[in-house]
This record gives structure tokens, C-alpha cells and sequence, in this order.
């Protein structure tokens, strides 16, 4: 036997213990700083779990990354609505939205529902930011709209909310971000793009835009924002849609 | 000193005699010191360290899961631009004119791929993180066990023009160096140097460059390279330089004894008779 072998041996164990000891008090840190995201199970939530806790952590007190008046798309893209457009919606959409209403409850202290006008009076803030899809095109618009963190100050945060989610009036259409996101000041509930209306197309009359994440987080047409201190009991307890059609809850990258 | 001795001593003092001399008493001829006849007698010894290996296969498979899951997300919009925007309603540098896995993309082909971004999304970054943190304790090793210095930056007697072009004519005429089973030549040293300190720096860089999160926390990720979608555009071109470096690399291997070298990646160990005894090796 080589006499190498059990100190190999013992040095391997120790190392082994020691590291899952670590990662296993690293992953119940993480869980109360809030740097676990929702889809952190499977194959592939080691990764997700790192990019967006790094992400987190590395970000979460950074300004907006906004761009000059002379760099807005001439031509913007937007993906067109293929999925089913409920009645309720054209039925809006033929009101001129003056129909159209925001609710919020959840772990708030007083539940809201807005409409358009209503967000409008709250607050109102305008930024010029790039929309990057996941496929990888972009383009820049200048976004108008009422800061999130308005709207809950307005309705009024429970000590235990930790998550927002936020659903279209497209069925199955939802998503969710943390509160951090959801409290920064380039989180906006956006009704103006470019000077004017939010065009249909981009999502109006209501879009949720959440600039530092990728297209599909700023969910088009919501109607209905909930509170909550866990994602475990909506949908699949995955955190929004896009990881139950396979792509990740967290879209910073 | 015994002659023994004194022959793998003047094999590392002279570089221009290694060819005349018998071939199994050629040694590592970076070794930091003069073996003894005894370990001249024994023919296996390590070839490459356990970290070097272990290291070596994880990079590998980070890369290739990179490079699949890259293919697929590049699929969904095979157009690419430079500066900081770019879509469909704007004018491209270049097209590959391959089908897409979006119907939004005009790719004059009738038909859609399916959609396999979600997957390989989550794949490309799980195995970015593989392959950063690989590549941070393989930096560490590099710099703190002098590997580096000693097998990668060219030596004193390689630091010159003709070293280059002396080395690259001996490869066009299939010249067998038989010392250099032991150590790197000059051009290995240097493209392993580019790999290791601007291509794959480049491919994170530039990656991370196209998140949304960085480059808004910090913008110069995104404006040193000209905009994200100048930086998705580096990226792929970045890409191509790894995979030639990846099949040169492969081609070299299996030119020079596929399965020695590979044993010797996989165990570690390498001997001497059987690596110039090898029928592979031409």
C-alpha cells in the first residue's frame, strides 16, 4: 500500500465535509439575504442560484443604465401578441382602456385599483433604456410610466412581502420579480413610450417594464399585481411562466 | 558527475544538441534541477498534475456545453450588428443564412426550427460558471506553482523572431522533435498564452457584456466594446477562434500519439520507452 495513500485519503474527506458543510451554510445565508431565486431546483438551479445571487448582490444599489434622446430606435421591434387575445381586452381596447384597471393586494396595508389617470397623478417618470431580448436583438425607446415603488408606497408594503407578482390579461401570461427589483427606481409601470401612448403593440395600455432584466420580464397588457412573501403557490411554484416554458425566473443576463 | 549525469546536464544547458543526443536519456528539460541516474533508469513519470487534468476535462466539457447552447440561442436570431442596438427593422452586418427558431426572424427559408433557448440558456450560463471558477484555480495554479513561468512563457532562448518562424517551418516539414514531448515549443506556449489571457478573458468579457443587469450596474462592460450588440457580435467571433484553437489542438494531439496523450491527460502518466516506441508517433 502506498503510505500516501491514507493521508490522500484523510485530506480528501476532510475536504469533502468541509465543503459541503460550507456550501450547505453558504446556501442557508444565501436563503435569508434573499439570493435563492425560485427556480433554484434541478438540473440547472446551481447556475441560476449563482448568477442571480452574484447579480443581486453586485447590482442591487447601481443606477440605470439610460442612454442620450439621439440613440432611441428610429424603428422598433416588438414581438407580435400571437397568443390569445381575450375579449376583454378588444372589448377595452374599443373603450379607449378608460375601462382598463391595475389592482394590487396581497401584503399590502390598503389594496388598490388603479386605472390609467390614476397612475398618471400618482408619480410620473420618463427614461430612456434598451429593451434586449433573449434572442439577443435590442432597441432603445424612451419609457414613461409610474415607478413601481410608487404604487407600493402607496398601498403600503407588509414587513413580510417579499416577491411581486404581476400577470397580463393574457391567461397563463404572469411573472414575478424580487422586491429589490421591484423597488428600484427603473422599475416602471409604463403607459408612455416615445412622447406618446404606449402603442398596443409594446404592450399597451399597462407594461411592466423592468429595465435591468431581459424583454420577457416586462410583461405587456397587466392588469393585476399581488404581494407575497413566497412563489411557491403560484403556478408551478416556479416564480413566473417563463420557467414552466423552460427559461429562467431570473433575467439579468 | 557521472556521464549519465553529465549528458542530461548538458541537455538542458543547450538547446541546439537535443536532436544529436540518444533519445532516452532525453529528459524534461525544464526540470528545476539535475535528475540523477536513478530516476533516468525509472521511464514513467508524471506528464500532467492532477489539478492540470482534473481542470482540463472540466474546461472541455464546460466548453462544449458552451458551444452547443450558444449554437441553439444564436439560431433564434442569426443576424448580427454592431453598435448598441439591433433587430429585425435594422440593417445588419452580417446574416447567416440558416433557418431560425423564430418566426420573427426573415430567413427565407419556409420554415421554423423548434425553440430550445430555455434550456440552453440555463445550460450556457450553468457551464459559464463552470468554466469561470475552473479557470480562476487553474489561474491560480498557473501563477502560484511557477507553471506559468516555467512551461508556458516562452523561455530566453525562444524569445526571438526566428524562434517562431524556425519552429513553424519544422512543423511544415513534419520535423520530429522528440524533446519536446516534455515541454511545450514556442508556439504552443504563445497560442496557450493567447487562449489563456485574451480569448477566453474576451468570451466572458463579452458575455457579460450582453446581460442587462451588468451592464446597467456598469455600463463601460458594454460601452468599451462599442454596445451589446457589438459585443454579441465579438463574442461569436471569439467563438470561432476557440473552436480553430480547439481542432488545432485536437489534430496536433492525434498527429503526435493520440492515445499516449490522452493516457497522459487522463492518468497523468507517461512513459518514455512507450512514447518513443509508439507506433502513433510519427
Amino acid at each position: 500500500m502506498n503510505p500516501l495513500s491514507r493521508r490522500k485519503l484523510l485530506f480528501t474527506g476532510t475536504a469533502a465535509v468541509a465543503g459541503a458543510a460550507g456550501l450547505a451554510a453558504a446556501a442557508r445565508i444565501a436563503e435569508s439575504y434573499g439570493l435563492i431565486p425560485p427556480d433554484h431546483g434541478g438540473l440547472y438551479g446551481a447556475g441560476a442560484t449563482l448568477t442571480y445571487a452574484c447579480q443581486r448582490v453586485l447590482t442591487l444599489h447601481r443606477p440605470l443604465r439610460e442612454f442620450p434622446r439621439n440613440m432611441i430606435s428610429k424603428s422598433p421591434f416588438a414581438n407580435p401578441v400571437i397568443f390569445n387575445v381575450p375579449d376583454a381586452f378588444k372589448r377595452s381596447r374599443a373603450a379607449n382602456f378608460s375601462d382598463w384597471r391595475l389592482t394590487v393586494d396581497g401584503l399590502v396595508d390598503h389594496p388598490l385599483s388603479l386605472s390609467v389617470p390614476d397612475l398618471r397623478a400618482l408619480a410620473t417618470r420618463s427614461q430612456i433604456t434598451e429593451v434586449a431580448c433573449e434572442e439577443g436583438w435590442s432597441y432603445i425607446a424612451e419609457w414613461i410610466g409610474t415607478p413601481l415603488s410608487a404604487v407600493l408606497r402607496e398601498a403600503g408594503l407588509k414587513p413580510e412581502a417579499r416577491f411581486l407578482a404581476y400577470f397580463s390579461i393574457q391567461p397563463d401570461w404572469w411573472d414575478s420579480v424580487d422586491l429589490a427589483e421591484a423597488l428600484h427606481p427603473g422599475t416602471l409601470i409604463t403607459w408612455g413610450m416615445n412622447d406618446g401612448d404606449l402603442p398596443v403593440g409594446f404592450g399597451g395600455p399597462l407594461r411592466l417594464r423592468a429595465p435591468r432584466q431581459l424583454g420577457y420580464k416586462s410583461v405587456k397588457f397587466i392588469n393585476h399585481i399581488t404581494v407575497t412573501d413566497s412563489m411557491k403557490h403560484f403556478g408551478k411554484g416556479l416564480g413566473s411562466a417563463a420557467p414552466e416554458g423552460g427559461y429562467a425566473w431570473y433575467a439579468g443576463i | 558527475m557521472s556521464p549519465l549525469a553529465r549528458t542530461v546536464f548538458e541537455c538542458r544547458r543547450s538547446v541546439t544538441s537535443y536532436r544529436e543526443l540518444p533519445l532516452p536519456w532525453v529528459l524534461p528539460c525544464y526540470s528545476p534541477r539535475v535528475p540523477t541516474a536513478t530516476e533516468v533508469r525509472s521511464t514513467t513519470h508524471v506528464r500532467h498534475s492532477l489539478l492540470v487534468r482534473v481542470t482540463h476535462w472540466l474546461t472541455f466539457l464546460a466548453f462544449i456545453a458552451l458551444l452547443v447552447t450558444g449554437v441553439e440561442i444564436l439560431i433564434s436570431h442569426p443576424r448580427f450588428y454592431w453598435g448598441e442596438v439591433g433587430n429585425v427593422n435594422t440593417q445588419p452586418l452580417f446574416t447567416f443564412h440558416i433557418p431560425s427558431s423564430r418566426d420573427t426572424v426573415p430567413t427565407g427559408y419556409g420554415y421554423v426550427l423548434p425553440d430550445q433557448n430555455g434550456w440552453s440558456r440555463y445550460l450556457h450560463f450553468e457551464a459559464a460558471w463552470i468554466l469561470v471558477l475552473t479557470g480562476l484555480v487553474y489561474l491560480a495554479y498557473l501563477i502560484f506553482t511557477g507553471h506559468l513561468r516555467r512551461n508556458l512563457i516562452p523561455t530566453r532562448e525562444q524569445r526571438s523572431f526566428r524562434a517562431y518562424t524556425g519552429r513553424a517551418s519544422d512543423y511544415l516539414r513534419r520535423a520530429r522533435s522528440g524533446v519536446e514531448l516534455h515541454t511545450y515549443n514556442v508556439l504552443q506556449r504563445s497560442t496557450y498564452l493567447v487562449v489563456i489571457f485574451i480569448l477566453f478573458p474576451l468570451i466572458i468579457w463579452t458575455g457579460l457584456a450582453m446581460s442587462p443587469a451588468v451592464t446597467s450596474a456598469f455600463p463601460a462592460t458594454s460601452s468599451l466594446l462599442g454596445g451589446r450588440q457589438s459585443a454579441r457580435t465579438i463574442h461569436l467571433f471569439v467563438t470561432i477562434l476557440l473552436v480553430l484553437f480547439l481542432i488545432v489542438h485536437i489534430v496536433m494531439v492525434a498527429i503526435s500519439g493520440f492515445r499516449v496523450r490522452m493516457r497522459a491527460m487522463i492518468t497523468g502518466k507517461a512513459t518514455l520507452s512507450t512514447e518513443f516506441t509508439s507506433k502513433e508517433l510519427r
